[in-house]
């Protein structure tokens, strides 16, 4: 009954939103929403004739009721014992075949199946705001992130600082960004389209101001759109990223023209040190910017 | 070098009315209630009665009352967490984000280490030995140890509210944010410490419980004699002594990268941060299971109790309750899925959880099929145990669907995620904590709750419990993420305003249980359980009077079979008369000790000392609690004797009430 509720909720929801994983517009949201439903879809045949049969029960063998019979010498049945570790193994069976399945389809690292070559994008997370640079076209942006639609992105994530995850919600996967590590994650627009992302791991302070919009646009409109941020807008050099490291609250959206070569690199191989955190008592000073 | 390390009156947050209020507030409740103690003379009786105690009765009482206490704090933050979010979209709310960071990870710590945790141990401790049918548990001073253990972590906690911060982590937490470099503050080490000496407490606990269930029960109760309750608490504390050390290790590291500049987990200097997240979960995975296999055991003794049948396939229980035991240390991966582990890994751990649902599953069917030919009884405690059947499999289900991989993708840290855990902790292990306390109450104090408003506050906690959390399901499935201080998406408000109106009913729910504690003290004549067994129960507890003697059972009693108890009451009534009056002798029994309460002291002074750099304090407290510790091992007498007539007068009084029950007791048809 309860359960039937929360699926009417969870449908009902999904009717009326324009957000969030059950409304995917991608390839791999929409494998992904079709794994949880189906999940779901195979649990709940057990779920719901178990929570009805809970309240049937309890109710049909009330004390004051004189017709249900009274059987205290009912505490053991081989039967029942096989039926009982049998269902749920049954459907750890299946459901652990679709575990298996999915999670080789769907591995992060995984490349997206297209024609189209791939757009890369390298995502650091600083304190607190994302940096995107596109080392193809040599810009980055901050807190915002163009995209081709129709077009497998692979995304390198990396973090300055602290643990964050990149999730856009409606494009599927999220991945966390950990200093020194690089992670990979290949999501895909299939429709031009403004969504949603934010940071889906707690990092401190400024945390729920690390939303983002990711844009999925026309691949003319992203030529455009790359053209004019190469036109105007500082430089993301060494100095700058530095300046971009320090901790700051609900960064607005921004375009640098050009970026130096390889600094997603320098970052992940922390030759550019990690994020100094706050100020206040600090005993690790910054450390200085290696020549290079 | 200063006198008091960092230490300075920067530390009380004069700037932020909130925390400052509401320190200020439990100060001054909590000096009355001194005040008042010492006015009205209880001081020595509480010394004498509760402080130095090594009766697990006595003890178990004091765990629970802890317990419920901070379960007061933990709700607060809860419902200022539920304000802040209701008031926040596309606005600020009403606290800063050092302040909310703070109550959500306070409330995450103390609801898991100071509520779940002294809730299910101080049942355990009360019921075990009653069960087993001893006298006591295996080291009853170390247990006075413990408590005051445990104690003194949840006074730390509370004192950050006063003097300092608290961690702004999370309720686990992750570095490189809970390194020096990113939280320079006192807030993780007052986590750090306030958890190292608890987790000693606990540590010790599960020592000693291991030692009480193998070693000490009453004769002829074989391990497969054992109510379910002993076994799920074997398991709990065999689990305990298994995963609580990793947590001090782990804890431990992060300490001394805090404290001396190493690098276990920092960003830099070789120091990595995956080794905290599985050394963290190989110790929290367990832990959920030793907090709801304890109320697992509630539930098969509450409904086995009141369906008026033994519990439905005992031995296929214990075996599922052994197979989670196990189980529970292979599936720690799953906490981190979306970290870039390779498909294999995470379909392994992935298949690895769903396979606990196996004998998950199977519990829940043994008790239906208990309730089937059963004559069941709708008091409190079984209303809370259906409501968990259903709750849980809800919970469960969702449980499993998170622990396929590309599910997780999209619902990891969600509030989907959060809307399981609590489902699973509020509809399984509170649930089972409050059927417990009700259940067990009468056999504590010597007269039941009273029902009716029990069971009031039950239909607030459900309700409560569905309009606070089934939206957070909801909120997942749209994308937002936990611990967001605010957020401009406007599908997310409605949902979130519910959430917030489910809190409130909750808050209800907790008004009228403190109402009818009140109530129930009060009209404790009418509500008096004369012989000792007010539920018709099944175990030995039930054999002895309510309140049980100091010795529990003037003689230990002769086991011979499952349900020891409801043998020996069967034979009582078909003859009825009571078997033949035993031979009483003499009982030694351990005698109180102040040990655990001074080595607390020292506990809280050395962890404050710690938190705060004040060195010579540190070694003033660990010399203190180390001569606490010599003194208690010197000591030249270690029990007492009760005198055979006293055992005898006592023993006489609990049989002639039941004598005089007998003729009025029919069983059930």
């Amino acid at each position: 009954m309860r359960c039937a509720v929360l699926l009417a909720l969870a449908t009902a929801c999904s009717g009326c939103s324009s957000v969030g994983p059950l409304d995917p517009q991608g390839p791999v949201g929409a494998a992904e929403k079709l794994i949880l439903i189906n999940s779901l879809a195979i649990m709940l045949t057990i779920v719901v004739p178990t929570i009805l049969a809970t309240l049937a029960f309890a109710w049909w063998f009330r004390a004051s009721n004189t017709k249900a019979v009274y059987r205290p010498d009912f505490v053991y049945s081989g039967q029942i014992e096989l039926i009982v570790w049998s269902i749920p193994i049954l459907v750890i069976l299946l459901l652990g075949g679709i575990a298996w399945i999915s999670s080789h389809e769907l591995d992060p690292a995984q490349p997206l199946d297209s024609a189209r070559k791939k757009l890369e994008v390298q995502v650091v997370s600083l304190d607190w705001k994302w940096l995107f640079i596109y080392p193809e076209q040599g810009i980055a942006t901050v807190n915002q992130l163009v995209v081709p639609a129709a077009t497998p992105i692979h995304f390198s994530l990396t973090s300055a600082s602290v643990l964050n995850a990149f999730f856009v919600p409606q494009l599927g996967s999220m991945i966390y960004t950990m200093n020194g590590m690089t992670t990979q994650l290949n999501l895909q627009s299939d429709r031009p389209g403004r969504f949603h992302g934010l940071s889906s791991h707690f990092s401190g302070d400024g945390f729920s101001g690390m939303s983002f919009e990711l844009q999925a646009v026309t691949d003319g409109e992203f030529d455009r759109w790359v053209a004019e941020a190469k036109r105007a807008g500082p430089i993301l050099d060494e100095n700058a990223y530095v300046a971009l490291s320090a901790q700051s609250l609900d960064e607005r959206p921004a375009i640098y023209r050009g970026v130096v070569p390889n600094l997603f690199h320098s970052i992940v191989m922390q030759e550019l040190a990690p994020g100094p955190g706050p100020d206040a008592g600090s005993p690790h000073p910054v450390a200085p910017i290696p020549e290079r | 070098m200063q006198m008091l390390g960092k230490l300075s009156w920067d530390a009380i947050p004069l700037n932020e009315p909130i925390p400052l209020v509401a320190s200020g507030l439990v100060a001054v409740v909590g000096l009355l209630v001194l005040a008042w103690v010492t006015f009205k003379g209880y001081v020595p009786y509480l010394w004498r009665e509760w402080i130095t105690s090594v009766d697990h009765k006595r003890i178990g009482v004091m765990y629970t009352l802890l317990a419920m206490v901070m379960l007061l704090r933990g709700f607060t933050d809860a419902i200022m967490m539920r304000a802040q979010q209701a008031l926040a979209f596309d606005a600020p709310g009403y606290l800063p984000p050092d302040h909310y960071n703070q109550i959500f990870s306070a409330h995450g710590t103390i609801m898991i280490f100071f509520v779940a945790m002294p809730f299910v141990i101080g049942l355990m401790n009360f019921v075990l030995p009653l069960q087993l049918g001893v006298r006591d548990v295996a080291f009853p001073t170390l247990n006075s140890v413990s408590f005051w253990l445990t104690a003194s972590g949840a006074l730390l906690v509370n004192i950050s509210l006063l003097v300092g911060e608290f961690a702004r982590t999370g309720w686990l937490p992750f570095p490189p944010l809970s390194e020096l470099q990113y939280s320079p503050g006192v807030g993780v080490d007052y986590y750090i410490w306030a958890l190292q000496i608890s987790g000693v407490g606990t540590l010790l606990t599960g020592v000693n419980f291991v030692t009480t269930i193998l070693k000490m029960r009453a004769p002829g109760m074989g391990l497969l004699r054992m109510p379910m309750f002993c076994w799920t608490a074997l398991a709990t504390n065999l689990l305990i002594v298994a995963a609580f050390p990793v947590l001090t290790a782990t804890l431990a590291m992060l300490a001394l990268d805090r404290y001396l500049g190493f690098h276990f987990f920092t960003n830099e200097a070789g120091g990595n941060v995956m080794m905290f997240m599985n050394l963290i979960w190989i110790w929290g995975h367990p832990e959920v299971y030793i907090l709801i296999l304890p109320a697992f055991g509630i539930f098969s003794e509450v409904i086995s109790t009141f369906s008026s049948k033994p519990l439905f396939g005992y031995r296929s229980m214990v075996m599922a309750t052994m197979a989670i035991c196990i189980l529970s240390f292979l599936v720690w991966l799953h906490h981190f899925f979306t970290m870039g582990a390779g498909a294999d890994v995470n379909a392994v751990f992935g298949i690895a959880t769903t396979i606990i649902a196996v004998p998950t599953g199977v519990k829940i069917f043994n008790w239906l099929f208990t309730m089937y030919g059963g004559r069941v009884r709708f008091t409190t405690p079984l209303l809370w145990s259906v409501a968990f059947m259903v709750t849980f499999v809800i919970g469960g289900m969702t449980g499993v669907l998170l622990a396929v991989p590309p599910a997780d993708f999209v619902l990891h840290n969600s509030l989907f995620l959060v809307a399981h855990f609590h489902n699973v902790i509020i509809g399984g292990v509170l649930f089972g904590a409050f059927a417990g306390y009700t259940y067990w109450f009468p056999k504590a104090f010597g007269f039941c709750l009273d029902e009716r408003l029990g069971k009031i506050a039950f239909w607030f906690w459900i309700s409560g419990f569905y309009v606070a959390f089934m939206p957070l399901y909801v909120l997942g499935l749209l994308g937002m993420t936990r611990r967001m201080l605010r957020y401009d998406v406007p599908e997310w408000h409605p949902w979130v305003l519910l959430a917030g109106f489910g809190a409130v009913l909750i808050l209800c729910g907790i008004i009228v249980q403190i109402v009818q504690l009140v109530v129930s003290i009060r009209n404790r004549e009418q509500l008096r359980d004369v012989i000792g067994d007010p539920w018709d129960g099944r175990s030995l507890e039930w054999a002895t009077a309510s309140p049980p003697p100091v010795f529990n059972f003037a003689v230990l009693p002769n086991v011979e079979g499952e349900e020891a108890y409801w043998g020996i009451k069967q034979r009582a009534l078909s003859e009825q008369r009571l078997g033949e009056e035993p031979v009483y002798e003499a009982i030694e029994m351990p005698r109180n000790s102040p040990t655990g309460f001074i080595t607390a002291f020292f506990a809280t002074v050395t962890g404050f000392a710690l938190i705060w750099q004040i060195w010579w304090m540190v070694m003033l407290g660990l010399v203190g609690a180390f001569a606490t510790f010599v003194v208690f091992a010197w000591r030249d007498v270690v029990e007492y004797e009760f005198p055979a007539e006293e055992v005898a007068r006592i023993d006489r009084e609990r049989r002639r009430a039941r004598a005089a029950a007998l003729p009025t007791l029919r069983q059930p048809t």
